[in-house]
């Protein structure tokens, strides 16, 4: 564990920093269950957070009392739920540092994010022979979407290389630039190594050869503070659920020259201007991309979900996740069989690991048992399981709710997993 | 932890350490691969077959104990097995695995196999059980194309 999140890491240790997680554990009404009798350790975040009951009233407060479609509705029900959707996007837009709530498109999450951006601007600039640059540690939504199109195009896909400790070869990732470069779309952070990528550094090394970047923000959200006009990305994606909001309901961010030249995504009601059999003229981003009733409610949960986060402070949360990642690492590593796979420069809070001759899977079966809930599998990331050859790892992934006790009680259940299994 | 222990017995974990029949079959007249998409657990079997008697079984591959030592199981139970008496220890090994979850199933005759009764406890677990069976199952009724459990 090295770099910049770890300086704050070790600074906040040095100031006494002290984050009260029992008072925030109380928000979250699933952590007191209990599976198999013992209390849930939730180490699957990076797949999916928990949802405080903030979020979980709103989403019912809406449908009990304010659900009405929005848009063109002339009573009064509908004007209010117009309002606190639209409401909603003025605060993504200020969670997010975008300059102007139009920027923010309103998808079911991250996935179709991406394919959105490939079906518009993918079609509208790839051309065949042209290229387009991931990297080798991208989830499979940012390397299907791509294939798809480069597919129907005849163009490329080129693959941005990372080291053992998995982190991007910076200047290997520049030699990929050439004039048939058309976009760059890059994960900020690794849902299966928890790599932060130097992604300023990315984008700009991107726009010297005037190629646009779409971030992949998913895993990113829940544990730093997002500005996309400091980092300077071009598109940015990221889900609700996993910054412990609904599942449904997810965000793209453009920047608002790409967003009003790209053609619409899906076709339907609420995204045009008008509707003849002859001609249909579009409505401007970002209703141009939102066809068809929205997910209203989600929506409105997306918004508990950033006041919530804002109102603990997302310093806040990425500090003590650091703290835990640094406590879980070290414990972790006292295990011999256990290899933690991914210790790149910066990380969020997630260790992937595998543990000699013993499946993933076998010690997810273990794991549970004694009530912690971990991952495992390929993560959705295929090539990247190829790279480190490792047919699958487990995975823990930790939040702000989680304790250090809890990552106590996962070592406990390895070693007896070890016990068991080998 | 009792029956973790029903799920992960001798038998199983040594079959899984030390897989039998777990090479490739140069003579094969029959390869199919079967393939878990959600976890990744990717194995391919071997048969020979000549007119009904099933003369060799193998299988190559990777995945967890359970689907392992299920496919290595699965190879020492078939091998001199006719197809008609392959379709029916799939049947019977499917109902022990497939048993609802409390239920005291009960399948006669089941040999070795029996070691995989406690995985029906275990319902996120019956797919690497059956990985291996389904895979030959396909190969026996003539299909060549990889086989998915999902």
């Amino acid at each position: 564990m090295k770099g910049v999140k770890t300086e704050v890491f070790k600074q906040n240790k040095r100031e006494q920093f002290k984050f009260d997680v029992n008072r925030y554990r109380k928000d979250f009404p699933i952590l007191a269950e209990q599976i198999y009798g013992k209390p849930l350790v939730y180490f699957d975040n990076a797949a999916t957070t928990q949802k405080p009951q903030v979020v979980i009233d709103a989403i019912s407060n809406f449908y009990e009392k304010s659900n009405a479609n929005i848009h063109r509705g002339v009573f009064l029900l509908s004007q209010k739920a117009t309002e606190a959707y639209e409401n909603v996007r003025k605060k993504v837009c200020h969670f997010i540092h975008a300059p102007a709530p139009e920027q923010v498109i309103f998808v079911r999450g991250t996935t179709e994010a991406i394919n959105l951006v490939a079906q518009t601007f993918g079609r509208m600039s790839v051309r065949e022979g042209d290229e387009i640059i991931i990297s080798t540690m991208e989830h499979h939504s940012n390397i299907v979407p791509w294939q798809m199109i480069v597919e129907q195009i005849g163009a490329k896909l080129q693959i941005a290389p990372i080291n053992d400790d998995g982190d991007i070869l910076v200047e290997e990732y520049k030699k990929l630039f050439n004039s048939k470069t058309k976009l760059v779309a890059l994960c900020h952070v690794s849902n299966a190594l928890g790599t932060v990528n130097p992604v300023k550094e990315l984008v700009s090394i991107a726009h010297a050869s005037k190629v646009p970047v779409l971030i992949d923000g998913a895993q990113a959200v829940p544990h730093l503070q997002v500005d996309v006009q400091d980092l300077d990305c071009d598109f940015y994606a990221f889900s609700g659920h996993k910054m412990y909001g609904p599942t449904g309901i997810g965000v793209l961010y453009g920047k608002w020259d790409l967003l009003e030249s790209m053609p619409p995504f899906q076709g339907g009601g609420d995204m045009i201007r008008s509707v003849t059999f002859k001609k249909t003229t579009y409505s401007n981003p970002p209703f141009k991309f939102e066809p068809g009733t929205p997910d209203i409610a989600e929506v409105i949960g997306l918004g508990a979900a950033i006041d919530y986060l804002t109102s603990i402070g997302l310093e806040q949360v990425g500090s003590y996740e650091q703290e835990l990642l640094g406590y879980a690492t070290e414990i972790l590593k006292q295990i011999p069989e256990l290899h933690i796979i991914g210790e790149a420069c910066e990380k969020a809070s997630v260790i992937s690991f595998i543990l000699d001759e013993i499946h993933p899977h076998d010690i997810g079966t273990v794991l549970d048992h004694e009530g912690v809930a971990i991952r495992a599998g390929h993560h959705c990331a295929m090539p990247l399981m190829e790279r480190f050859s490792v047919p699958a790892t487990a995975r823990a992934s930790f939040s702000f709710y989680n304790t250090k006790k809890e990552v106590d009680v996962l070592k406990q259940a390895l070693l007896e997993g070890v016990r068991i299994l080998k | 932890m009792n029956d973790l222990k029903e799920l992960y017995q001798e038998l199983i974990l040594d079959h899984s350490k030390k897989p039998q029949n777990f090479h490739v079959l140069e003579d094969a007249t029959c390869t199919v691969e079967g393939f878990n998409p959600l976890c990744g657990d990717r194995y391919t079997i071997y048969l020979k077959v000549s007119g009904d008697l099933i003369h060799d079984v193998s299988f190559q591959g990777s995945g967890c104990a359970i689907s392992k030592s299920s496919a290595s199981l699965m190879t020492q139970t078939l091998k001199g097995k006719t197809v008609s008496e392959a379709r029916q220890w799939f049947e019977r090994f499917h109902s022990i695995i497939s048993a609802a979850p409390g239920s005291s199933h009960q399948v006669k005759d089941l040999g070795k196999l029996a070691v995989f009764s406690g995985v029906s406890e275990f319902p996120a677990r019956v797919k690497c059980a059956s990985l291996a069976w389904h895979t030959v199952r396909a190969a026996l009724e003539g299909k060549s194309n990889p086989v998915s459990t999902e």
